[in-house]
């Protein structure tokens, strides 16, 4: 069946079938944030027995690191986990700390909590991640329902293996290369930072354009491997469609070519696209990490990278959570549009 | 007017009808060719070449490409060509390990979850979507960071296993779904097969296809996480492997200091790696659904 009707099914809101589909991925919305903080929670215990905190922050002392105040941070710390009460209570208390966004203290950087550590860096992954992403989605579905459509341009299909190509690599492979070419053969581009050493972030022009000038490789490296993905999604999505019988009704029917392209076939197409787009925000979030790691770039990637080599837990989980919770609510945001474009979604489920 | 008796077909030998699936299906002779490639600098390499030059400070450190160390070495002695040797095998036996491990899980739980249906489906399903959502990355961080000591490579790919089973869960259990109302299926339940002899005798044979490409698929996802593991330095450290190798490259800060042949030998072995899984998969889907071929090449 085609939605050629109407652009936005705004209606569907206010109808009841959209409410219980609303309740349910709002469930399990609930359920992934409990999940992952419940991994948070048992595997540290599960790895090391009784008492976490004193045996990292043990191991933190013995292998050299510096820390001031450890006893403070033991004794804030058994406070407030109650480590003398029974395990179940523990897990309520850790679970409304989740609730209430605190994240507790970073062992590496004490008295620095966790939460001022990812509010600092957040900004600079949210930026590049984000227009990354939404310009390499348009753009590849642009490019990638041209691809598709019969009266394209011959000439066209040779982007096809390019495409392929960029877009099996990994992201930060990419990144590699691009900074061997582009930033040390030539140095048209930094090496490495989000600005340069010396410089201090503030909200002045320079510095704006010092860190766009900065970002310009790690968002490249994003875009280029997203835009061969989500090309190719939406060309194999086109040639689906095609095969339709609406499109070969609308033909026979008379309908402009262009006509049938645009609102027969790619609005179809992109149906399955944006659920692809949902479903690929974990991947994009994680291969995003090591891109940051690469360029050095001072977002949630390295901090979360930093905080593996100097063993801070709390950090890790902290940002571990924070990445899943954003993740959970996009993919929420989405799902709650989707039905927007194509009522059907509401009764598959 | 007489109308010609057919003429009949010189029957084909193999070879041309080999030749011909060949010609038909690019992708998945250069994917094939590409892979083979690496299983062969992998299986091949260490009759070859000395295998233990891959051990630290095995040959002089730093050198670039020369007569004496085709691709160069690093900062800690290793000869990358010998890395090359050593670490590919090991990538690959992790990625098909976990990739296998993951699609069979999959595949159970994709075959139970559609074919039977109700509250086990749903069940499943909601497990699956929710499992999902979770970046498989970030995980692995967590859980590699918090045993303590040095990683094995087992464990990874267990780990990565366990994480590799979603995808393949859906794919396998939408294609269940339509593919339970189909007549074969109704003629198998009226001839007294039970549920469990459907599955295998009916089901299975006609997934092969969707099977071979979700394998291929979850191979390669496999390796991407085994790989991002590593390079964040959450590996086995002392493995040869290819994710090692660029760890200790971005540790040694060798785009800096020049030492390009460094990073650009496990980048080329995982750029052909990637591509020729690839592009394996894609021509795999083409077979699955020959209506993929319609467009392009």
């Amino acid at each position: 069946m085609a939605m050629v009707a109407r652009r936005v099914h705004f209606k569907t809101v206010l109808q009841r079938p959209y409410v219980t589909y609303a309740l349910r991925r709002i469930l399990t919305f609930i359920a992934v944030i409990w999940v992952a903080a419940s991994i948070n929670f048992f595997l540290p215990r599960l790895a090391s027995g009784r008492d976490p905190i004193r045996s990292r922050l043990g191991q933190q002392a013995a292998s050299g690191g510096s820390i001031t105040g450890i006893q403070e941070l033991v004794d804030a710390y058994s406070e407030k986990f109650g480590l003398n009460e029974p395990l179940y209570k523990q897990y309520l208390r850790y679970l409304w700390d989740v609730v209430t966004f605190d994240l507790g203290f970073s062992i590496a950087s004490y008295p620095a909590r966790v939460a001022d550590l990812i509010q600092v860096a957040l900004p600079w992954t949210i930026v590049l991640l984000f227009t990354a992403t939404i310009f390499s989605f348009v753009l590849g579905t642009l490019v990638g329902a041209y691809l598709g459509w019969q009266n394209r341009k011959k000439q066209v299909d040779y982007l096809f293996m390019p495409l392929l190509t960029l877009s099996a690599v990994p992201y930060y492979v990419l990144g590699l290369i691009l900074v061997y070419f582009f930033a040390f053969r030539t140095t048209a581009f930094p090496l490495t930072g989000g600005y340069d050493i010396g410089s201090r972030p503030e909200w002045t022009f320079e510095f704006a354009l010092d860190a766009l000038h900065h970002s310009v490789l790690p968002a490249l490296s994003i875009v280029l491997v997203q835009l061969g993905s989500w090309a190719l999604g939406m060309r194999g999505m086109m040639v689906m469609t095609e095969g339709e019988d609406y499109m070969s009704y609308a033909e026979a029917r008379g309908v402009s070519p262009r006509t049938i392209f645009l609102r027969y076939g790619a609005r179809n197409a992109m149906l399955p696209q944006v659920t692809a787009l949902a479903l690929s925000l974990g991947t994009i979030a994680s291969q995003a990490v090591l891109v940051e790691v690469v360029f050095g770039y001072p977002g949630i990637g390295t901090l979360l990278y930093r905080s593996i080599t100097g063993v801070d837990y709390f950090l890790i989980y902290g940002i571990v959570l924070l990445v899943v919770f954003s993740i959970a609510l996009v993919t929420l945001i989405l799902d709650l549009i989707y039905p927007l474009l194509d009522p059907r979604i509401i009764y598959s489920r | 007017m007489t109308i010609a008796a057919p003429r009949a077909r010189k029957p084909q030998s193999r070879f041309t009808r080999s030749v011909a699936f060949a010609k038909h299906n690019p992708k998945l002779v250069v994917g094939v060719f590409l892979l083979g490639l690496l299983i062969a600098i992998g299986f091949l390499g260490p009759y070859l070449i000395d295998a233990t030059d891959a051990a630290p400070m095995s040959v002089r450190p730093d050198q670039s490409p020369n007569s004496e160390v085709w691709l160069g070495s690093d900062s800690q002695g290793r000869s990358l060509l010998a890395l090359l040797v050593k670490g590919i095998p090991l990538t690959l036996q992790v990625g098909f390990l976990a990739g296998g491990i993951g699609l069979a899980i999959g595949t159970i739980l994709g075959l139970i979850s559609g074919y039977v249906g109700g509250v086990t489906d749903t069940l499943i399903r909601s497990a699956a979507d929710v499992m999902l959502t979770v970046p498989g990355l970030l995980v692995l961080i967590v859980i590699a960071s918090s045993i303590d000591g040095f990683v094995q490579i087992e464990i990874i790919a267990l780990v990565v296993a366990s994480l590799a089973w979603m995808w393949p869960t859906r794919t396998i259990r939408s294609q269940v779904l339509s593919m339970r109302s189909r007549p074969y299926v109704e003629m198998a339940k009226l001839n007294g097969l039970n549920t469990f002899q459907i599955i295998v005798r009916e089901l299975i044979p006609n997934l092969l296809p969707f099977l071979a490409a979700s394998f291929v698929g979850a191979v390669g996802a496999a390796v991407l996480a085994t790989i991002g593991i590593e390079a964040l330095g959450l590996g086995p450290q002392d493995a040869p492997s290819l994710g090692m190798t660029i760890y200790w490259s971005i540790y040694y800060s060798s785009l800096l200091r020049g030492l390009w042949w460094w990073w650009a030998t496990p980048v080329a072995a995982i750029v052909v790696l990637f591509v020729s899984l690839f592009l394996i998969a894609s021509a795999l889907d083409e077979i699955a659904n020959p209506r993929l071929r319609k467009v392009g090449t």
